[in-house]
Order: C-alpha cells, then sequence, then structure tokens
C-alpha cells in the first residue's frame, strides 16, 4: 500500500469518527469515538514525519486526557436524560456556520506549495517544497541525523527555553486549580 | 506531499468541532467538541512543519501540553458546577445573566 | 483706535487733592460700624460718635475744598486720579474724582445735610437693637453717593448709581422682620433696575460712539462727534433719563417711593428726599451737553417733571399717612426739578435741588418727630393704632411747638411764599418754563402744569400741617399725656434746617430783587457749554413781575383754602374713617397705577417665570430631557446590552463563531 492511500484511510477514519463522535447520544460513545479520532490522528502524524508527536499524541490526549474526560462522565452520571442536542435553530444555526467556515477554510487550504512560497519568504516558484523552503528540508534531515526525538528537543531546550518554563508553571498551575475547584470543602 | 489533502482533513474536523460545538448541550460533551478543534489545528500544524520547520511540531508540543492544563480545570469547573446546579445542562447555566 | 485723552484740566492742589478722604472717613465708618454691628452691637456710644463723626469730618473737607474753590474758581474741572480701574484694548477706566462747581454743590449738600440726619438718628433710633448697623449702613450710604457725584466718569458714577441702589434696599428693609418692608426694599431695587438698564445702555453707546467716557472729555468732544438732535444723542439721553426715572422717582418708574416709607424716618429723610433720589437730577446736569444737543429729549425730560409734578401733588391731596403725603411731594418737586433740567435752566434745577434738601429733610425729620411722639404714645397705652396716620394727630401745635414751628417755615417754603428758599428755586423754574414758552408753545403748558402743581402744593402741605398740628387731638385721651417734644439731639439738627430753608434762598437771588445771582455765577463754568447752545430765556420787566406775583398769589391761596378745606368739618380718627367715595377714592388709591403695573408687568411676566421659564424649560426641557432623558438614553442602551448577556453558552457561542467566520472571510479577501 502506498503512503497515499493509507493516508486517505487514516483521513476517512477520523472524520467519521470525528462525526461519529459530535452525533452519538451518549457522551460516553462520544468520548470513544474522539478517542478513535485521536489514534486515526497519530496515525496521520506518522505519515507526515512527525513521530515524536504522534507518541505523545497517544500518551497525552487519547491517554491521558480522553480518561479523564471519561472519569468524570462516569462520576457525573451524565447521559441520562434525554437527547441533549439542542433545537431547530441551532441546528440551522450550525449548518450555516459550518458551511460558511468549511468553504472559508477550503479556500485557505488551496495553497500551493509556490504560493505558500511567496507567502512565507522562501524561494518562489520551485517545483518541490522542498527546495522551496529550506528549513522544511532541514526538517527533513534532521532525524535522520539525531534521531525522532533529539530533532525536536534541540528547538525546545534552545530557542523554546522560556515558553517551556512557562508551560511548566502553568501545568503546576493547572493542577493546583483543578484540585482546589474540584475540592468538595476547601 | 499530503499538505494539501491533510489541510483538507484538518479544516473538515475543525468544521465538525464547530458544528458540535454548536449543537450540543451537554457540556462535558461541548468540552469535547473543544477538544477536537485543538486537534484539528494540531494536524495542521504538523502538515505545515513539513515545509516550514520543524518549528511547527514543537508548536504542537506546546499545545497538548497547554490542552492538557485546560481540560484539566474546566472539568474541574464542570464539577463544581454540577454540584451547585446538579446538572451539566447548558440550559440550566445561565447565572451570569444581565 | 485709542481712547479719547482729556484735554483741558485744572490740577489738583491744596484741599482739593484731599477729595479721596472725604469718602474714605465715611468708608471707614462703614467698616467699623459694620464690625461693632457684628461683634457688640450694644456699643451704642462709639457708634453714634463714630457714624456721625466721619460725616462731618467729610462736610469739613468739603467746607475746606469749597473755600479753596471760592478764592480761585477753576476753568476746567479738577480731576483727582485715584487709580487704574479697568483696562481692556482700548478700553481705560480709571476711578477718579471730579472736583469742579457742580460736584462740590452735591458734595456740601450730601456731606451737610447727611450729617444733620446722622445726628437726628442718634435719638430717633436710640432704642433700636440693629442701632449699629443703622449707622453702618447710612454711612455706606453716603460713601456710595459720595462716589456718585464726584465720580468722573461713567463708569465710576454708576458704581455710586447701584451702590445708592443698594443701600435704599438695605435701609428700606431695615426692618426686614415685617414682610412688608422686605417687599418694599425689593421692589425699590427692582424698578431701579430697571431704570439702571437704561443707564447702562446708554453708556454703552456714548463709548461707542464718542470712545470716551469721561464727563469732561464728552463735554469737549461731544458737540463735534454728535450731530445736534440726532437719533444717536437722543437715543443716550432718553436711554439716561430712563435711569433717571428710576432712581429720581418720575413717571413711570415712581411706585417705590411711596412704599419705601417703609423704611425708617430718617433714611427716608436722607435717601428718599436730599440725596438719593436727586442723583437724576445731578446725572442730566452732569451730561449738560448731552441734553443740549438733544432738544426732543430735552423737551421729554421737562415734559415728563412737568407730569409727574402735578399727577404726584394730586395724589398727594388724598393720602393719610404722614409720610406718604412727603413722599408724593417729594415726587412731585423731583418732577419740577427735572422741568427745570429740561428747559435747559440747570442753574434753577440745582438750586432747587439745594432747596428741596433743606425743607424736604426739615419736613421729613419733623415728621419723624411727631411719629416719635405718637409711637411713644401708643406705647405706653399698648394701643395698636397707626402712629403715622394724620386723621389720628392733631393740636400737637402743643405738645410739640417746636416741631411744629419748624414744619410751619418747610411749609412756607415749600409753597413758594417769599422770602423762604423755596420761593426763589421754584419761582426760578417756573419763570425759565414760562420763557421758553415764547419759542417752543408746549412749554406754556408745562407752565401751567408747574402752576397748577404749585397750588396744590400749598394746598396738602397746608392739609398736612392742619391735620397734624391744629385743631382737636384725635390721638385719644390715654395717650395724649404722652405726647411730648422730641429731645434735643433730634430737634437740633431741626433748628438747623430750618434756618436753611429760611435763608437758603441767598443762595441765588435773581437780579429782580437786586441779588448777585451767586450760584448761577458759580456754576457758570460747568454750564458754559450747554447755555450756549440752549440759553435760558427769561422774561424780564413787567411780565417777569406778572409771573413772581402770580406763584405768589397762586402760593397763598393754596395756603388758606387748604387750610379753610381742612379744618371747615370735624376729623374723625383713622379707626372711625369712612371708607373713600368716587374720584377721591380714586386719589387715595394713586390711580390704580400700583395694580395696573402688577396686572400688566408682574402677573405676566411671574406666569412666564413659572410656566415657560420653570415648569417648562428647567424641569421639562433641561431636568426631563437633559438630566433624566440621558439617564433614560444611558438606561436603554444598557437594557440593549443586558440583553446581549442572556447567560446562555450557547448563545455566546454562536456569536462568538459568527464573529470568527467574519474575521477569517475578512483574510481571504
Amino acid at each position: 500500500m502506498s503512503a497515499e492511500s493509507v493516508f486517505y484511510l487514516l483521513a476517512g477514519a477520523a472524520v467519521l469518527s470525528a462525526v461519529l463522535c459530535v452525533v452519538q447520544r451518549n457522551p460516553v460513545a462520544s468520548a470513544l469515538w474522539l478517542v478513535s479520532t485521536m489514534f486515526a490522528l497519530a496515525g496521520l502524524y506518522v505519515l507526515l514525519n512527525a513521530q515524536f508527536i504522534a507518541a505523545i499524541q497517544v500518551l497525552v490526549y487519547a491517554g491521558a486526557v480522553m480518561v479523564l474526560f471519561l472519569f468524570v462522565i462516569m462520576l457525573l452520571h451524565v447521559g441520562r436524560e434525554a437527547s441533549d442536542m439542542r433545537g431547530r435553530g441551532s441546528r440551522v444555526a450550525a449548518g450555516a456556520i459550518g458551511l460558511l467556515l468549511l468553504a472559508e477554510l477550503f479556500v485557505l487550504s488551496r495553497v500551493t506549495p509556490g504560493g505558500l512560497a511567496v507567502l512565507s519568504g522562501g524561494v518562489g516558484g520551485a517545483g518541490s517544497p522542498l527546495e522551496a523552503f529550506p528549513a522544511g528540508r532541514a526538517g527533513q534531515l534532521a532525524p535522520a541525523a539525531e534521531g525522532v526525538v533529539g530533532a525536536i528537543a534541540r528547538p525546545l531546550f534552545q530557542t523554546y527555553l522560556i515558553p517551556f518554563e512557562i508551560t511548566s508553571v502553568l501545568l503546576l498551575a493547572a493542577a493546583v486549580g483543578a484540585v482546589v475547584l474540584a475540592k468538595r470543602r476547601l | 506531499m499530503l499538505l494539501g489533502p491533510s489541510l483538507l482533513v484538518s479544516a473538515l474536523l475543525f468544521t465538525i468541532g464547530v458544528a458540535g460545538v454548536l449543537l450540543r448541550r451537554n457540556a462535558i460533551v461541548l468540552f469535547m467538541c473543544i477538544e477536537l478543534m485543538l486537534n484539528a489545528v494540531n494536524l495542521t500544524f504538523v502538515a505545515l512543519s513539513q515545509v516550514l520547520g520543524l518549528d511547527g511540531q514543537v508548536i504542537v508540543f506546546f499545545v497538548m501540553t497547554v490542552a492538557a492544563a485546560e481540560a484539566a480545570v474546566g472539568l474541574a469547573i464542570i464539577l463544581a458546577i454540577f454540584r451547585h446546579t446538579r446538572s451539566v445542562d447548558l440550559k440550566h447555566i445561565n447565572l451570569l445573566r444581565g | 483706535m485709542p481712547p479719547l485723552v482729556l484735554q483741558a484740566v485744572t490740577p489738583a492742589t491744596g484741599a482739593a487733592s484731599w477729595i479721596w478722604l472725604a469718602v474714605a472717613l465715611p468708608l471707614a465708618g462703614f467698616l467699623v460700624n459694620g464690625t461693632l454691628a457684628l461683634v457688640r452691637p450694644q456699643a451704642k456710644r462709639a457708634v453714634s460718635i463714630v457714624g456721625s463723626g466721619v460725616v462731618l469730618a467729610a462736610f469739613a473737607v468739603a467746607l475746606a475744598i469749597f473755600v479753596q474753590l471760592r478764592a480761585a474758581p477753576p476753568e476746567h474741572p479738577i480731576i483727582v486720579d485715584l487709580w487704574r480701574w479697568i483696562t481692556a484694548g482700548s478700553l481705560d477706566i480709571r476711578f477718579a474724582f471730579q472736583v469742579d462747581q457742580l460736584s462740590l454743590v452735591m458734595l456740601l449738600i450730601v456731606t451737610g445735610v447727611g450729617g444733620l440726619i446722622h445726628l437726628y438718628s442718634i435719638g430717633y433710633m436710640r432704642e433700636d437693637p440693629g442701632y449699629a448697623r443703622f449707622f453702618a449702613y447710612l454711612n455706606l450710604f453716603i460713601v456710595f453717593m459720595l462716589v456718585l457725584v464726584l465720580g468722573s466718569n461713567l463708569p465710576v458714577a454708576f458704581v455710586g448709581w447701584e451702590g445708592v441702589g443698594l443701600c435704599s434696599y438695605l435701609l428700606i428693609g431695615f426692618w426686614y422682620s415685617d414682610p412688608v418692608n422686605a417687599d418694599a426694599g425689593k421692589k425699590a431695587f427692582l424698578m431701579n433696575r430697571i431704570g439702571d438698564f437704561g443707564v447702562m445702555i446708554g453708556m454703552f453707546i456714548v463709548w461707542w460712539n464718542l470712545k470716551t467716557l469721561d464727563f469732561a472729555t464728552i463735554d469737549e468732544v461731544a458737540v463735534r462727534s454728535l450731530t445736534a438732535g440726532g437719533m444717536i444723542v437722543t437715543l443716550i439721553t432718553l436711554l439716561l433719563f430712563l435711569g433717571c426715572t428710576g432712581k429720581s422717582a418720575q413717571i413711570p418708574l415712581y411706585t417705590w417711593l411711596p412704599d419705601a416709607m417703609a423704611g425708617p424716618t430718617p433714611v427716608s429723610a436722607l435717601i428718599h428726599a436730599a440725596t438719593m433720589v436727586t442723583a437724576g437730577v445731578y446725572l442730566v446736569a452732569r451730561t449738560n451737553v448731552l441734553f443740549s444737543l438733544a432738544p426732543t429729549s430735552a423737551a421729554i425730560v421737562a415734559g415728563v417733571g412737568a407730569l409727574t409734578a402735578l399727577f404726584a401733588a394730586t395724589i398727594g391731596l388724598r393720602q393719610y399717612d404722614i409720610k406718604r403725603v412727603l413722599a408724593y411731594s417729594t415726587i412731585s418737586q423731583l418732577g419740577y426739578m427735572f422741568l427745570a433740567v429740561g428747559t435747559g435752566a440747570y442753574v434753577a434745577g440745582v438750586f432747587h435741588l439745594a432747596t428741596h434738601a433743606f425743607f424736604k429733610a426739615l419736613l421729613f425729620l419733623g415728621a419723624g418727630s411727631v411719629i416719635y411722639a405718637m409711637h411713644h404714645a401708643y406705647h405706653a397705652t399698648h394701643s395698636s393704632e397707626d402712629a403715622q396716620d394724620l386723621r389720628n394727630m392733631g393740636g400737637l401745635r402743643r405738645k410739640l411747638p417746636w416741631t411744629f414751628a419748624l414744619m410751619l417755615i418747610a411749609t412756607l417754603a415749600i409753597a413758594g411764599i417769599p422770602p423762604f428758599s423755596g420761593f426763589f428755586s421754584k419761582d426760578e423754574i417756573l419763570a425759565a418754563a414760562f420763557g421758553r414758552g415764547a419759542t417752543a408753545p408746549v412749554w406754556k403748558l408745562f407752565w401751567g402744569m408747574g402752576l397748577i402743581a404749585a397750588f396744590l402744593t400749598a394746598f396738602y402741605m397746608m392739609r398736612l400741617l392742619a391735620m397734624a398740628f391744629l385743631g382737636r387731638n384725635r390721638t385719644g385721651a390715654a395717650e395724649e399725656e404722652h405726647l411730648h417734644e422730641a429731645p434735643w439731639i433730634m430737634t437740633g439738627p431741626l433748628v438747623v434746617l430750618g434756618g436753611l430753608s429760611l435763608l437758603g434762598g441767598l443762595l441765588n437771588v435773581p437780579a429782580l430783587f437786586g441779588g448777585g445771582a451767586r450760584l448761577e455765577h458759580w456754576l457758570e463754568p460747568v454750564l458754559a457749554r450747554a447755555l450756549q447752545m440752549v440759553p435760558v430765556e427769561l422774561p424780564h420787566g413787567a411780565t417777569e413781575w406778572l409771573l413772581v406775583g402770580g406763584a405768589v398769589v397762586v402760593g397763598v391761596a393754596g395756603l388758606l383754602i387748604g387750610w379753610r378745606w381742612t379744618t371747615a368739618s370735624p376729623i374723625p380718627p383713622a379707626k372711625e374713617a369712612l371708607p373713600e367715595r368716587g374720584f377721591a377714592k380714586v386719589l387715595f388709591r394713586k390711580y390704580y397705577v400700583d395694580e395696573i403695573y402688577h396686572a400688566v408687568f408682574v402677573r405676566p411676566l411671574v406666569g412666564i417665570s413659572r410656566w415657560v421659564l420653570w415648569k417648562g424649560v428647567d424641569q421639562g426641557l433641561i431636568d426631563g430631557v437633559g438630566a433624566n432623558g440621558s439617564a433614560r438614553v444611558a438606561r436603554a442602551l444598557g437594557w440593549i446590552g443586558s440583553r446581549l448577556q442572556s447567560g446562555h453558552v450557547g448563545v455566546y457561542v454562536v456569536v462568538f463563531l459568527v464573529g470568527a467566520v467574519w474575521l477569517i472571510r475578512a483574510v481571504v479577501r
């Protein structure tokens, strides 16, 4: 199987799972379909040469965040009532806004590598994006040299060190906040 | 390259997430649709990182971290509200009415 | 355009340079008495000494200056510049005093008669708790009156003009706890305000056309800059005269003066007889050049004066309050003064101003002594009868002999009986009017009105004298023993004024009687230009003797007929008096002028104020639309905003996404 067909398979799976997630009445089922979406996305990441990201997608998102969701759903016993879809007005609005948004994003996504080159200042007119964008080429070669994790670690601990540290503080704050907010009595 | 199709898939996922936010009344499911939107954005970043450099993947790294933190805090808030109103239905949560 | 500067002025030397002292002394008196009124009102001795002392000291200063000027009469006015007052652009008004013959006459009258009245007040107001306040206000009045007559330019004179109006208000409403007095004070002030409007507009027009406000400079340039008989000078003079009708109680703004009798009698004597009300006459005399350039205005001045003289005299025939009779008499005599200055006989007008100050002050102070006695009598018997009603008096000749004698002298003076002062001054006015009648026939009418008014004057004055002093006493058996003469501090000034009423004629005895016409020569430099333009045409020879004789006959006839008429039938006391009927009622009710003014002016004005301006504009527009309306708009906007905050997250999300879609659309473009 070629990369293309695998791609279309995984993409279809992702979209289908997403639709089912939104449509399902039972929140647990919604959560599980979301997990499925995330797995499909992880596959897509691998195809897009972001193996490390694929790994932490599965570990963090599907493994931790969704589990948390499921815990909360079960803790609150939700989903017992009737359908929680909103009324006709909301469906019309959802449809309209959704279509509008899709159209806009579609237009935006019709970006050719050449056009993208003009937009982002790379060398225009080249056929292959890899020639048009030297940074992309470097990105493709880095994993070969240092390994996948090393390729990400280098910018993370050098250029993006400060956001990294701030994010750790953010996580601490989120942890404390979640504990405080969820306590029964302070 | 898979850039074009990836961006299209990302757009689709994002739109589905928007529709879900508009259609569902359950707060937790709403939250899950928001997570879906975040994932779509992650896909966009990863797709574009192929041509624009590894910075895209680093950004995805941060997005995931923040999304996790946000999920934790958000669900804690929903828990607190549930204790108050015994419901996670959006139509019962309107105390901030002006 | 730069302002015009005076060309010809005599330098201020010697006593004249001390003129500011004459104003500073009463001002110091005001401050001291005012302070005493606030901190130690019972210090009556100090107040008496300070209050009268400063005015008498000012009189001494005036005398000193008079002596100096008598020796060397200045051709041009002496201007004593005190300080720079208003400078704005080309406007440079200085606070300066003008010392010339005319202002000196006024200065002497104000400080002299004023000083006598201050002495009188020591006795009259002795038992009043507001003693110190009274003298403070009285001193302040002297200050402002002097500023008025000494001011060298229109704005300074106007400061004095307004200031005397203020003091008049304060003193009329001196016993303010009675609303009648407060209302009288307000009425006086408001009516004066109408006149002041005229003076101000007149001042503005003077500045606009002549570029100067100094009297002396106006005198010099008016002839060249204004067309004689033209619209501008007529307008200026008419507007100034409007102020004079207010201040000097002429038709149509005279109704405040009878009401002003609500104030203490010394106030009536000083302000509403001798000094403040003469301010209008002084103003016309001061701006004589302008009036000489506007014959129409001068005719109007003379006409209004003559009409007022006759009109007020008729009202005085049927009044029963002793002070009211004198008030209408004052209005009538002021009419004579305006008849004089309107005819161009400024000397006659100022002469009558002086003699009138003497005998009218004497009459008022005498009436004050009578009221003082009546008041004490009623107080002793705890009666609530009116102490000022002539019908309650009678036979006071035996109780108050000095007062009677002096008031008799004043009555003869005002009736124009020779050799008393009033004869000379009134006669000169009527002669000037008659003389002008040869060239302008309407003046014959004025002369006729003046003659009839002279008859009526003698009549009502004799009536007053007869009702108060002659016949049987009507006060009441119990009160009669309490009636006695006033203390010497009060009767003393009366004697001085009596002497002046008797001898005042010597100021200006005309050539007909072999006199030197001293006042006329004294005032010549001030009036030179005016007399050149509008000379006074006095009749001579046989006509003159006929006129004099006629006036004397009329005066004597008035006195005799008045006496016979009043004493013919017994007069009932006030409480038994029958209501007035017929034309007598119209006279008693003063031709209903007050009622007419109330209906025509006051009620519509109050109506407009209440319904249009208050309810309409203030409550409806400013409050309703402005304040409350803007609040309502804010609340409505807030309501709209609050509707957006429904609290439903779903709605918020929709709005949010709509916005996001729109933003992306903008990028896509």
